[in-house]
């Protein structure tokens, strides 16, 4: 067991550096540069030269990475070419919103999709169990940002309910954080559910099959205690699993809906800081969420591997 | 002899299997349905210059943002009063362009790199496995937005930057399957037979992997056409003024209180294609994947 971590873990390193060279390179392949988009596409060289300079990109490719990873492994991410903040206050300011949106679309997701999908495998084969798949297929292929446009159109527009737009930080206003924070959450969390739905059903159809699920209704004990002890409990395996997969289709719903709903995210930051060439706040915001999505995974594997010993001994032989 | 008897009936009996396949496939309601979806945009998107009312870039000045059912336009018009029913008809074809063509150039790459990659293991295997988990360590749309800001707008460039982005899914299951398909022992007949390697790897190998692939395929298409919607609707995609549902929904969003319904059928209409994709996708592997 340990073992397996260490290895895992070692190899996620890896993963991260060549991770870091690509996120280096890519963002310098972006056509155009910081120093033009600061000023404009008509400046001088000299100018250019200038901004350059100041900021060490007229450095040699590898002397510049080597400096950037350097500091980086210090924890100093640099200062955002476009507002000459640091980086990581930048980050540390936006961390909270994406964060609070993720858990409250992972809270939409678990309550919503859990209590489906048991539905659905107890009952199956029956009005309840269609409806329900066929809810989850909708929730699967209906894009995120046209469910926000019409939710906006809806409840802010129309019944103005809601706000529109924006966040409200929860300590100044819970109730206002809340209210800014409905309609995200819901977007990316519906998305998810449909996912976990989908496969609760399978995997708890497939355990409902199995011989001790027989023995414990050939024992008499309650439909109930079945599906929602002996079954479920197998379940969870296959929801830890979908989270840590389904990690990416999170972050990309809160990229794309912190941008319908204009909130000041790390997603909103990750296009801003595409179009105005930001290099280093935008090498910041995609080496937090690689760090983060390679993180994730490691712990969903070791936590499989607890949950599923037999993973351990057949390892990565997939 | 005997052996490559063996051989040679390989192909007609995967083709016999198919044809099974198909008839089980046609049974289940929910998945005929998705596949006359399919059939039905297909259609759209070839026909779509013979049965739109007007052009895709054709202005009304005179009816600008209609409401649907208004004389002349059944589903209304945009904010420079162009039809968008003629523009969705339109815009069927980018997406279907979009999500079929980023599938296919993942889908060939990933499954030729897999394909050599699960048979020679060893260090090209893992060279290429390490460069997979650097690709997956970018969530989709990160990567697809990224690349496609590298590479420059435009409707080919959208489509090779969702490429790169599903080509782990196709790697990991051509790899896997080739795997296990190694180690049978009619690619071993074929070896001995004095089979070449690209007979046995896409003579012998690819035919026994169809199944899973055609279903990864069909779970591919939807969520390439909802990721070049979302490329479209940053501004990243096919450039205005070219029909397309992704621009067509980044327009409405303007509109939201003047024009609530210029919003609602774009959406639709990429929320129906990539249902139809899906129902056919669940009945794909409910007939073609053994483990259910």
């Amino acid at each position: 067991m340990r073992w397996y971590v260490l290895r895992r873990l070692g190899a996620s390193v890896l993963t991260l550096l060549l991770s870091s060279i690509v996120v280096f390179i890519g963002i310098r392949a972006l056509p155009g540069s910081p120093a033009i988009a600061l000023s404009g596409e008509n400046a001088s060289p000299k100018i250019l030269a200038v901004i350059n300079a100041e900021f060490g990109l007229d450095k040699p490719l590898p002397v510049q990475y080597a400096d950037w990873i350097g500091q980086v492994v210090r924890g100093n991410l640099g200062t955002s070419v476009a507002n000459g903040l640091t980086v990581r206050s930048e980050l540390a300011q936006r961390i909270p919103i994406t964060f609070e949106l993720a858990a409250l679309a992972l809270l939409v997701a678990f309550v919503v999709g859990i209590p489906a999908g048991v539905l659905a495998a107890a009952r199956r084969n029956t009005a309840s169990d269609y409806a329900v798949t066929t809810v989850s297929l909708l929730g699967l292929s209906v894009p995120s940002f046209w469910l926000g446009l019409l939710l906006i159109t809806g409840f802010a527009v129309h019944l103005s309910w809601l706000p529109a737009s924006g966040f409200v930080p929860f300590l100044q206003s819970p109730l206002g954080n809340l209210e800014h924070m409905i309609m995200p959450a819901f977007v990316v969390g519906i998305g998810l559910a449909a996912v976990i739905m989908r496969q609760l059903r399978s995997g708890l159809l497939e355990s409902l099959g199995a011989d001790y699920v027989r023995t414990a209704r050939a024992k008499g004990m309650s439909e109930f205690r079945v599906v929602c002890v002996h079954a479920l409990r197998n379940g969870v395996l296959t929801v830890v699993t979908v989270v840590g997969l389904q990690l990416g289709l999170l972050i990309s719903g809160v990229v794309i809906t912190e941008e319908i709903f204009v909130m000041p995210g790390l997603g909103q930051l990750t296009l801003e800081s595409v179009f105005s060439r930001d290099y280093p706040t935008l090498e910041g915001v995609v080496l937090l969420t690689a760090t983060g999505y390679i993180v994730v995974n490691v712990l969903v594997d070791i936590a499989y591997s607890i949950l599923n010993p037999r993973i351990r001994v057949t390892g990565d032989a997939e | 002899m005997s052996v490559t008897a063996v051989i040679t009936d390989t192909a007609p009996a995967g083709r016999r299997q198919g044809r099974r396949a198909l008839r089980r496939l046609l049974r289940r309601p929910p998945a005929v349905a998705g596949l006359a979806g399919v059939v039905v945009v297909i259609l759209i998107a070839i026909t779509a210059p013979w049965i739109s009312p007007y052009g895709p870039l054709q202005v009304h000045y005179t009816d600008v943002l209609a409401g649907p059912f208004s004389p002349g336009h059944l589903l209304g018009t945009d904010d420079l009063g162009r039809d968008i029913l003629s523009r969705i008809l339109w815009g069927a074809r980018v997406s279907v362009l979009e999500g079929v063509g980023a599938t296919a150039i993942a889908a060939v790459i990933a499954v030729t790199i897999g394909i050599v990659a699960g048979y020679y293991r060893g260090w090209v295997d893992g060279i290429f496995m390490r460069l997979n988990d650097v690709v997956l360590s970018f969530p989709f749309i990160i990567l697809a937005v990224g690349l496609a800001a590298i590479l420059g707008p435009s409707l080919v460039n959208a489509m090779i930057a969702l490429a790169v982005g599903l080509i782990p899914v196709f790697l990991r299951v051509s790899r896997g399957e080739m795997l296990s398909i190694r180690e049978e022992d009619y690619v071993a007949a074929a070896v001995v037979n004095g089979a070449g390697l690209r007979t046995v790897l896409f003579r012998h190998a690819l035919p026994n992997m169809i199944s899973p692939l055609s279903v990864q395929v069909t779970v591919a298409i939807p969520g390439a056409i909802i990721g070049a919607a979302v490329l479209s609707f940053l501004g990243l995609g096919v450039q205005p003024p070219t029909a397309d549902w992704g621009s067509m929904l980044s327009e409405a969003q303007s509109y939201l209180s003047r024009a609530p319904t210029f919003a609602v059928f774009p959406g639709l209409a990429i929320a129906l294609t990539t249902m139809s994709f899906n129902l056919l996708g669940d009945g794909l592997r409910d007939v073609l994947d053994p483990r259910g």
